[in-house]
């Protein structure tokens, strides 16, 4: 981490890899968040974190995200809605749509758009705050005064983005399934019709696997995004890069591992059945 | 008080060598300068001092300690002792000047919230700056942010003050303001003091030695008046410019 860097080891790091180059920024980089990670859960779990401040991360990761992750899922729910809808109407599956919804919001959509929106607002938030810090020297002053940087900024906003997508994922179904039942209505799909298929199709495990994906998604994004800002470098330009470089590693992490752990998810239901 | 010893300290960047076996010695409650043309090495090696970067080679030795082959853990219970004035301040922009102030004495629980408030009052008496406690960073000028940081780090009541380029960028008026407050700062606390800096004038009126740096390299050593007297073509270039 450049955490320490005069611009010096920084500017090492960037012209080290040849040959492989990409494999090596990998390697470091999977190397260097794996450390983050270990280091924010080994504070957390022996108390060594600032409470006050995680509270106010999880109000600013978290719940200042909720209106606009219901917006963004209520819209997608609707969108949903209205093709499905129409199609399964036509051929008589008017009785499958609510859970179709239902289960594409809690198995797929609501983690994985809560993610995202998290990543875009917050994630690009924190990378950007510090950032900002780094090039202000506010993280040399904190290791001045014997304050780790990962224990003072890190391991809060992992614990708080941790605890805070589950809720976000959960908002994010009901915004979603809320607005596919209105969509649905408008193609003659009754609500009580609408409630029933939801009922019929989709179980307790279904939005267990959603909300147990969005832990992963919380983590991902605290400690890439803290990452990101703690490796910034080159004044304020590099602190734009870091945001878009946090916004973007965020989202891609968030689809690949998304596939993985639905095939996760899928495998440890089965094997429980 | 602290005592101070850099023994044959170099860094390098990539195949850079930006500090070439650098010695210097400060002793107890002494004010040091370190002088030199922007890019000769002074806040790197300052931060080298204060344990922010590695050297590659020497030694730094605060009261008996060498810290270069230290862990960053061990790092944090030696850095209790030494405080850094940084360039800009380096305020968290976040909080308040009591916050920022009570911030160091507060993290580590070494007093309660009320002897922090009462220490965060006389701190930013003793720098000129009361009642501006409810203050934002963002609200105060180069100079206030300057003092704040020096009130900053003082609340740990260190031993050894690292000052990076406390002058730059302020009127003659408020640096002689600045220089007055290290000077005070060394004769009431008996802090000892390196002091970075290209600003001669301030130089001059504060050091009890200065230390020309030159390329990475200290070309000179001694009392204001010997740099006066100085024959070194370097030093010459640098305090007559």
């Amino acid at each position: 981490m450049a955490s320490n860097d005069a611009g010096g080891e920084g500017a090492a790091a960037r012209r080290a890899p040849e040959g492989p180059g990409w494999l090596v920024v990998a390697a470091t980089f999977v190397g260097e968040t794996s450390i983050l990670a270990g280091q924010a859960a080994w504070l957390a779990m022996r108390g060594k974190f600032s409470l006050r401040e995680t509270i106010r991360q999880m109000a600013a990761m978290g719940v200042d995200s909720i209106p606009i992750i219901m917006l963004t899922c209520a819209a997608t729910g609707s969108v949903l809605a209205f093709y499905v809808a129409d199609v399964l109407v036509r051929f008589g599956g008017a009785g499958f749509v609510g859970g179709m919804i239902a289960l594409s919001f809690l198995l797929e959509l609501g983690p994985v758009l809560a993610g995202v929106m998290v990543a875009a607002r917050s994630g690009a938030a924190v990378a950007a705050e510090i950032g900002s810090m780094v090039v202000t020297e506010q993280i040399d002053a904190l290791r001045m005064m014997s304050v780790p940087p990962v224990r003072y900024l890190v391991a809060p906003r992992v614990l708080a983005c941790i605890l805070m997508m589950p809720i976000c994922g959960l908002f994010a179904d009901m915004a979603g399934i809320f607005g596919g039942l209105v969509m649905a209505s408008t193609h003659g799909v009754t609500q009580s019709a609408f409630m029933e298929s939801i009922r019929t199709m989709a179980t307790h495990a279904d939005l267990m696997k959603g909300l147990a994906k969005t832990l992963w998604f919380g983590l991902t994004i605290a400690v890439v995004a803290c990452h990101q800002g703690l490796n910034t470098q080159r004044g304020a330009t590099g602190v734009g890069a870091a945001t878009t470089r946090s916004v973007v590693l965020c989202v891609v992490f968030i689809f690949v591992s998304d596939f993985f752990l639905a095939q996760v998810l899928s495998g440890a239901s089965a094997s429980m059945r | 008080m602290s005592e101070l010893r850099v023994a044959g300290l170099s860094y390098s960047v990539v195949d850079r060598l930006i500090l070439k076996g650098v010695d210097l010695e400060v002793r107890q409650g002494e004010i040091l300068a370190v002088m030199g043309m922007s890019g000769s090495g002074k806040t790197t090696l300052l931060r080298c001092i204060a344990g922010l970067i590695k050297p590659s080679q020497g030694s730094i030795t605060v009261d008996g300690e060498d810290i270069v082959p230290m862990t960053e853990t061990q790092l944090n219970r030696v850095r209790l002792r030494i405080g850094l004035v940084f360039q800009y301040a380096a305020l968290f922009d976040s909080l308040t000047v009591r916050e920022n102030v009570g911030f160091g004495p507060l993290q580590h629980r070494t007093k309660t919230p009320a002897a922090v408030a009462e220490l965060v009052t006389s701190l930013l008496a003793d720098v000129g700056m009361p009642g501006t406690e409810g203050m934002l960073p963002a609200e105060l000028s180069g100079g206030m942010r300057k003092r704040v940081g020096l009130a900053r780090a003082l609340a740990n009541e260190p031993g050894l003050l690292l000052y990076d380029e406390p002058t730059s960028g302020l009127d003659p008026v408020i640096a002689r303001t600045i220089d007055d407050l290290i000077v005070e700062t060394r004769d009431q606390r008996g802090v000892t003091s390196v002091v970075v800096s290209h600003d001669i004038p301030s130089i001059f009126r504060i050091a009890d030695r200065v230390a020309m740096i030159d390329q990475g390299v200290i070309v000179e050593t001694g009392t204001p008046t010997e740099l006066r007297r100085s024959s070194d073509s370097r030093v010459r270039a640098f305090v007559d410019a």
